[in-house]
């Protein structure tokens, strides 16, 4: 490698570490700030809550255990409400594509649902599924799944018409064609749909949680909230934003690995 | 005449939200074997119809045709290679045979001995993305050689190539039809390519398409295609077709 090669990665590299050190840099001067504007009573510590209230709430919760109770529950209500969506939604895409009379159909409804603010369907889910986790995964499913569908079924309607028409010359079936081509085409496609749906179903489990639940981080912030306890909802929402942040980038992980 | 392929009155109409429009009007033809037929005709005339009914990928409107041999196998090579990306070379090359469900240990070693012919062998483990234009468009070949073939169709299998390439690959292919004795049907619109490989031209009129005229080709000398470029009458046979297909550019 010639020296000039060797500065430029060098460069490169010290430009990388400089990016992460500003990004810390905000991280930490916006939590400073925040302290301090709070301890000189600058902003309403009450309804603002503090930096050191906030973690001195979450190293309680630490100590007690209590916290990995509504980690694991909300963790738990988003895997599995993810699990089923991708594959009622990979199921009902292929059925469609199978289908064309039916996707016909179904479109304008499949457009109606996704247009429709699914927390309003809230109070009837709970009535219909009970106050349950029930509830939840069902709000989840509501919002992650449409979306999964259209964007599955999209993949399959992007195949490339010659390699249909290659594997048809072949005598293919329409389930070989489905098997040997329409699936891996996609393949792309449905994982990167898996980051849209994981984000999704963050959502929707969290509204459900507002709306039902006796455990759970979304429940952690409600009751924060039905008590006025803000040191409870900002930490909840702390909790939340580094659950969340640390789920999807283990999909990107996953897709970087499936693809 | 060892007679392979008999193609009768067919009639191809597409049917649209609003219109019926008529493709090809009357096609009557009869294929030898071991013969290179090319049908030319100007872009969108139907030619490329007429090879999807006899893939059995479309349904003629009426008419029909006639195979002089029973389960006749077809081999049907598209403009694109359409190569699958996420399988090697060879396990592309297999993919009719698994389909058909044939691939049986010696059809791969057939398809193994068809890469080794062809000068493909060390790309085999590859992936289409690391092979050139015109080697991807030969493995398409091995691809539809794997099935054994009783009769070619090439829907303009060169078309998606540059010029240079075009004109080694389709020296190739030549090479490898007569060399396996392969009957073909060729749809092109290029009609130097079509003097240059063909036993005989079939010339088609505009859509709604009939056939116009049938050229018999003979060469002095005929070669390969890259040589019978040169042939004395390749000009005059172009002139020709080139009147009959009446471009209006």
């Amino acid at each position: 490698m010639s020296e000039e090669a060797k500065k430029i990665i060098k460069k490169k590299k010290n430009q990388k570490y400089l990016i992460h050190f500003i990004q810390l840099l905000i991280v930490v001067l916006f939590f400073v700030l925040w302290e301090i504007l709070a301890n000189q009573k600058i902003i309403n510590p009450f309804i603002f809550s503090s930096p050191s209230r906030i973690f001195k709430t979450i190293y309680t919760w630490t100590i007690s255990g209590e916290i990995f109770i509504h980690i694991y529950t909300t963790l738990y209500e988003t895997i599995l409400a993810f699990v089923i969506g991708i594959t009622l939604g990979l199921i009902i895409a292929i059925m469609l594509y199978e289908c064309p009379i039916l996707a016909k159909i179904i479109d304008p409804f499949l457009t109606m649902i996704n247009s429709l603010p699914k927390v309003a369907l809230g109070p009837i889910i709970i009535i219909w599924a009970g106050a349950n986790t029930k509830s939840i995964i069902v709000m989840a499913l509501l919002i992650n799944l449409i979306v999964s569908i259209m964007n599955i079924y999209n993949g399959f309607l992007g195949v490339d018409e010659t390699k249909i028409k290659l594997l048809k010359s072949f005598g293919a079936t329409k389930k070989q064609i489905l098997r040997y081509l329409i699936i891996p085409e996609s393949k792309r496609t449905i994982i990167s749909s898996l980051k849209i749906n994981i984000s999704m179903t963050l959502i929707g489990v969290i509204m459900g949680e507002f709306l039902v639940s006796k455990k759970g981080i979304g429940y952690l912030i409600i009751y924060g909230t039905q008590v006025f306890n803000l040191t409870l909802v900002m930490s909840g929402i702390l909790i939340l934003l580094i659950l969340s942040f640390l789920i999807y980038e283990c999909v990107a992980y996953l897709e970087k690995k499936l693809s | 005449m060892n007679n392979l392929l008999n193609i009768l009155h067919i009639k191809k109409n597409y049917i649209t939200d609003k219109e019926e429009i008529e493709a090809i009007k009357d096609i009557t033809l009869s294929i030898e074997k071991g013969e290179i037929v090319t049908i030319v005709g100007s872009s969108g005339c139907g030619k490329s119809s007429l090879l999807s009914i006899l893939a059995g990928i479309e349904k003629a409107t009426s008419g029909t045709f006639l195979f002089h041999k029973e389960n006749p196998i077809i081999g049907y090579m598209l403009q694109s290679d359409a190569l699958f990306p996420w399988l090697t070379v060879y396990e592309n090359a297999l993919i009719g045979l698994k389909i058909s469900k044939k691939d049986t240990l010696e059809n791969k070693e057939y398809v193994k001995s068809l890469f080794r012919k062809y000068k493909l062998e060390e790309f085999m483990n590859k992936y289409p993305k690391e092979l050139s234009g015109g080697m991807k468009q030969r493995v398409a070949l091995i691809r539809t050689l794997a099935i054994k073939p009783d009769i070619l169709l090439l829907d303009e299998p060169f078309s998606a190539l540059d010029y240079q390439s075009r004109l080694a690959v389709s020296d190739d292919v030549y090479n490898i039809i007569k060399r396996e004795n392969i009957t073909t049907i060729m749809v092109s619109h290029d009609i130097a390519e079509a003097i240059s490989m063909s036993d005989r031209i079939v010339v088609l009129s505009k859509r709604p398409c009939t056939i116009k005229k049938i050229y018999i080709v003979e060469l002095e000398n005929k070669q390969n295609p890259i040589e019978n470029r040169k042939a004395k009458e390749f000009s005059d046979y172009y002139n020709k077709i080139w009147k009959d297909l009446d471009i209006n550019v």
